[in-house]
């Protein structure tokens, strides 16, 4: 039975051979070739073999020596941040910039701990005013203002 | 003497209104990310790059230079008036500019601050445009064989003098490599890894990349601590520096400077590195050691005239070698590629008024910082009083709408997304982005050299150890490694960071 003294580096170092073994099963499709002619899998291969001794290695000094546990996952910011940005990325183009604005802001606020929804709508609204004005009127980029404009 | 026709060049070029434009954009944006926490030189360049689009590619990449330059001085800005480094290259200057400040000296550790990087970043433009010429001349002459040698050690040299475990830092190049050269195999016409999604067979972008390990991880993690930040408002009272306060502050501009151009040039190297090893210099070559700490000029004198030395050197690699030696000129990388620059020496000669240009623009650039920066002092620290809970959503905002107008899809969002959260996962394991970023951006020019050198060979890989350059460069890097997995050497670099 092996001990975990050192989470972190065990849990890289197994992430890291995960990595590795993904990116040679993966790359198995691709001709490999010889090094003279390197096939487009040669490269990958090294990495991916390179990434393995790297783990298995990290990993193993995860049983050897001694560090802290892993640090908690606060699952709050890291799942409302990357929805509200994702939702942005999905709603901009039909609903526009001005209201897809608003929600992201709105949205996004609701992360942190201190989250007022008056004044986030407040400054989700000013912004979309910034955001239309600086990137669709001032840098010309391709985006709709409004919801049916595309 | 040829140096300077091509310096008047450059500034022909700088010195165009629109140029000039570009570059008080730059310098003022920088500012203010530097000035405040949270958001670092990477996000910010990864932010606007898909604004760039439309300008000049010289235009573009002096508007990118001065974003990493300003954030010095905005950096130092905050770090004297409120204890709080708003770039990692003005942690040490919080330790005696503060201090200065308590005293009611805030005024005069500012303007030691700007001048200092004013004179450090004159010194290292010179220096630039004069190491520019003999390196790029030298590197033309390099094979593939030199060239994959030469990108070993600069990945190797920049996780060595980087902080943190070298072997995690070693992997993450790896896994940043094989991002690389994710999509289409130039040779062959494979998409790899692409997962069967088209857009993935483009390859994955830098912008991308950047900001889902640099922009989002950071809000997210920002997000998580409890600590909250504190204005302290300290008066003003002029900014006159005293006789013997530029006697003792003088030697250390000038010694900060030469450290952080040296500094500035070695891969891993760049703003934060020099201002480190600045502070600790000046410790132990004082007179009165125990002043540090307590608002010692010198201490606010000598890093902060390396830091800007150092950002401003650390263009040399980039521009005669096109290899990057930390994150932000990783970005840069990205940026000439997008506007179709392959970084290189070869861009002195085919496109020398871009080339001088920029390096003219950070002089200037460096002018309007001094100029600016102190009068509008009082505007940074208003800045300062915004809650994070307000801050943030408009990060997140600049960055979604930067990611989403590189290619006009939702597919780069969720793949920015994505990044975000493997930001945050490396974040708990320890895990540097930085290295990832410089293999990213280094994969595919890594992979082409290999391929070249070994076709040459007829697959003999002793070809890297039979070319005298490329065994110099290879074995240098070796010895990086050794010299640093060497347990006292290791715990000797471990206190130079922990002092500091």
């Amino acid at each position: 039975m092996i001990r975990i003294t050192n989470p972190k580096d065990f849990w890289a170092g197994a992430l890291f051979v995960a990595i590795g073994v993904g990116t040679i099963i993966l790359g198995s499709r691709y001709t490999l070739g010889s090094a003279a002619r390197m096939g487009p899998g040669y490269f990958p291969r090294i990495l991916g073999i390179l990434l393995i001794v790297l783990g298995a290695v990290l990993a193993l000094r995860g049983t050897r020596t001694s560090g802290p546990p892993l640090p908690r996952f606060h699952w709050r910011p890291l799942v409302v941040v990357l929805g509200s940005v994702v939702l942005f990325g999905a709603i901009v183009n039909w609903m526009g910039v001005a209201l897809s604005t608003v929600i992201l802001i709105v949205a996004a606020s609701a992360a942190s701990r201190e989250f007022r929804p008056r004044e986030a709508l407040i400054a989700g609204v000013l912004l979309a005013t910034l955001a239309v004005g600086v990137f669709v009127i001032g840098l010309q980029l391709q985006l709709p203002i409004w919801p049916g404009q595309r | 003497m040829e140096l300077f026709s091509h310096l008047a060049t450059g500034f022909g070029v700088a010195l165009t209104p629109i140029n000039l434009l570009y570059a008080l954009i730059g310098v003022l944006l920088g500012t203010l990310i530097g000035v405040l926490p949270g958001i670092g030189p990477v996000a910010t360049i990864a932010m606007l790059l898909p604004t760039t689009y439309a300008l000049q590619p010289v235009s573009a990449l002096i508007m990118l230079a001065g974003i990493y330059y300003g954030a010095q001085y905005g950096g130092s800005t905050t770090a004297i008036l409120v204890n709080m480094p708003g770039e990692s290259s003005s942690v040490v200057t919080c330790l005696d500019g503060y201090q200065m400040a308590r005293k009611g000296q805030a005024g005069t550790a500012l303007a030691t601050a700007a001048l200092g990087s004013f004179f450090a970043g004159t010194c290292a433009t010179v220096l630039v445009a004069a190491v520019s010429l003999p390196l790029s001349a030298l590197a033309l002459k390099f094979g593939p064989a030199e060239y994959f040698s030469l990108m070993v050690l600069g990945l190797i040299g920049a996780v060595v003098l980087a902080h943190g475990s070298l072997l995690k830092a070693i992997a993450m190049i790896v896994v940043g490599l094989l991002l690389g050269i994710v999509g289409t195999d130039v040779n062959s016409g494979v998409a790899r890894f692409d997962f069967g999604i088209p857009e993935l067979s483009d390859g994955i972008g830098v912008v991308v990349v950047a900001m889902g390990l640099f922009g989002f991880a950071e809000i997210i993690l920002n997000l998580e601590s409890t600590e909250q930040r504190e204005l302290i408002t300290t008066r003003f009272k002029g900014l006159w520096i005293t006789r013997e306060q530029f006697k003792l502050a003088a030697p250390a501009v000038l010694r900060g400077t030469a450290l952080g151009s040296v500094l500035g040039v070695l891969p891993g190297g760049g703003a934060m590195l020099a201002s480190f090893a600045s502070y600790s210099v000046e410790k132990k070559i004082a007179k009165d050691p125990s002043q540090f700490g307590k608002g010692a000029i010198q201490g606010v004198a000598g890093p902060e005239s390396a830091n800007n030395a150092g950002a401003q050197t650390s263009f040399i690699p980039l521009l005669t070698l096109g290899i990057p030696e930390n994150a932000v000129m990783a970005m840069m990388v990205g940026a000439m590629t997008i506007h179709n620059i392959q970084p290189g020496p070869q861009v002195m000669t085919s496109n020398p008024g871009l080339f001088w240009g920029l390096i003219a623009s950070m002089w200037i650039g460096n002018l309007m910082l001094v100029v600016l920066n102190l009068p509008l002092i009082g505007i940074w620290i208003k800045l300062l009083a915004v809650p994070y809970r307000l801050l943030y959503p408009a990060i997140l905002l600049f960055c979604a709408i930067g990611v989403y107008t590189v290619n006009n899809t939702s597919f780069d969002v969720m793949q920015t997304a994505f990044f975000g959260l493997i930001g945050v996962l490396f974040a708990k394991l320890e895990c540097e982005p930085a290295p990832l970023l410089l293999g990213f951006v280094l994969g595919p020019m890594m992979e082409e050299n290999l391929r070249r050198a070994l076709l040459l060979s007829r697959g003999d890989p002793t070809v890297f150890a039979t070319r005298p350059i490329s065994a110099g460069l290879l074995a240098a890097a070796i010895l990086l490694v050794l010299v640093i997995a060497l347990p006292n050497i290791r715990r000797q670099r471990e206190e130079a960071f922990q002092e500091a």
